[in-house]
């Protein structure tokens, strides 16, 4: 099967690499203008089974019969260079849609949990999902006009996040200040990889 | 699954499946010689069965299928699709669904995402899952995998990730 690994060497550039960030947060924190902010935005739709979670242990003859619904999802591109891109996934800020985060974030270099400080506890769930599978993530405070501003070492202590875990101000309309985000992300991802790394040699 | 089969030739496995639902009585199997199985077909309910479900109209353009063919690829969200260096000749693409060809030309266009081939082609993201299947099998593309989970990229690549964020 036509079926390549990115890290092949073959002459047709199937060395072409694709990263993925992504960003969660609860509804209406700004995932879909951070996601704006920094690259060209586009409406994704995914068509998906409300009752994919029972998939796995149902009879796939009766699949078929199951709901389907709409979920759209934002999610953008930035190109590096040739051959070597970074999307962006806004994931979908409802509980109901738990099951598509298994999908987004499979092979995921790292997320950004968005949080608004007026409504903390929106954003547990993400820290939940991340911390319980591993996946290197920072807190990006989005600091809206007229709320009362915090420091990062509150907000890391409110949510009780693990030692080490990244809490970054910013505003998700303004481009340096999402690519500061981003850039957190890549490197707090590749800290906690050399770390695993050692983990397992050591 | 009756529709899988049925399904492999999107434009007229159905089709074809209905008009043979009246030679099977006339053989004398009624149940067996119909490709979809079931019970006695009432006028204009030839195209459903019991197990064929509500139609959702998405699917329709895959032949109600939901999950890519045989091959059983699991195309990752940003997986890169690029066209076959020897894609099979101009008669086997003109018998391509509308669908089929969109995405076979904005492949053409540029290296891409299944992400932004759902978003450019205006399909949910599914359906293309589906049709890239069927591109796929027929040698019309190839698919290259993300970086597993296990594997993420080495530090120069991190740090060329980061300075291109700063340079944006």
């Amino acid at each position: 099967m036509a079926y390549e690994r990115s890290d092949s060497t073959g002459a047709d550039g199937g060395d072409a690499l694709a990263l993925k960030i992504l960003v969660a947060g609860g509804f209406g924190v700004g995932k879909t203008t951070l996601v704006g902010a920094v690259s060209e935005i586009r409406p994704l739709r995914t068509e998906e089974r409300l009752s994919r979670a029972g998939e796995h242990v149902d009879d796939t003859g009766g699949v078929d019969r199951k709901t389907t619904t709409t979920v759209a999802m934002d999610f953008g591109r930035i190109t590096i260079r040739a051959g070597l891109s970074l999307y962006l996934f806004g994931t979908p800020g409802q509980d109901r849609f738990w099951f598509l985060w298994d999908e987004l974030s499979q092979g995921a270099l790292g997320a950004v949990v968005l949080a608004d400080t007026r409504r903390l506890e929106d954003c547990f769930p993400a820290v939940d999902y991340f911390e319980h599978r591993k996946i290197p993530f920072v807190v990006a405070v989005n600091c809206f006009e007229g709320a009362r501003s915090y420091g990062a070492q509150d907000v890391s202590r409110a949510l009780d996040l693990d030692l080490g875990t990244p809490v970054v101000l910013c505003d998700a309309r303004d481009r340096d200040s999402g690519k500061e985000v981003l850039i957190r992300v890549v490197e707090y991802a590749g800290r906690m990889h050399t770390a695993r790394l050692l983990d397992t040699v050591g | 699954m009756t529709m899988d089969s049925a399904g492999r030739n999107p434009t007229d496995g159905n089709r074809a499946g209905g008009s043979s639902g009246e030679g099977s009585s006339a053989d004398g199997s009624p149940a067996g010689g119909n490709p979809f199985g079931g019970g006695a077909p009432a006028p204009g309910s030839q195209w459903y069965d019991a197990d064929a479900g509500p139609l959702v109209r998405p699917y329709a353009m895959t032949g109600g299928r939901t999950k890519p063919g045989p091959s059983n690829v699991r195309f990752d969200l940003i997986a890169l699709v690029v066209v076959d260096d020897d894609p099979p000749g101009p008669a086997e693409e003109a018998v391509l669904g509308p669908e089929h060809r969109a995405l076979l030309a904005l492949c053409r266009s540029e290296t891409q995402s299944v992400a932004e081939l759902a978003a450019d082609a205006d399909l949910p993201v599914g359906v293309v899952r589906v049709l890239l299947g069927d591109l796929l099998e027929s040698g019309f593309v190839r698919v290259s995998r993300p970086v597993p989970p296990a594997q993420l990229p080495d530090e120069r690549i991190l740090r060329e990730v980061i300075d291109g964020l700063r340079a944006l």
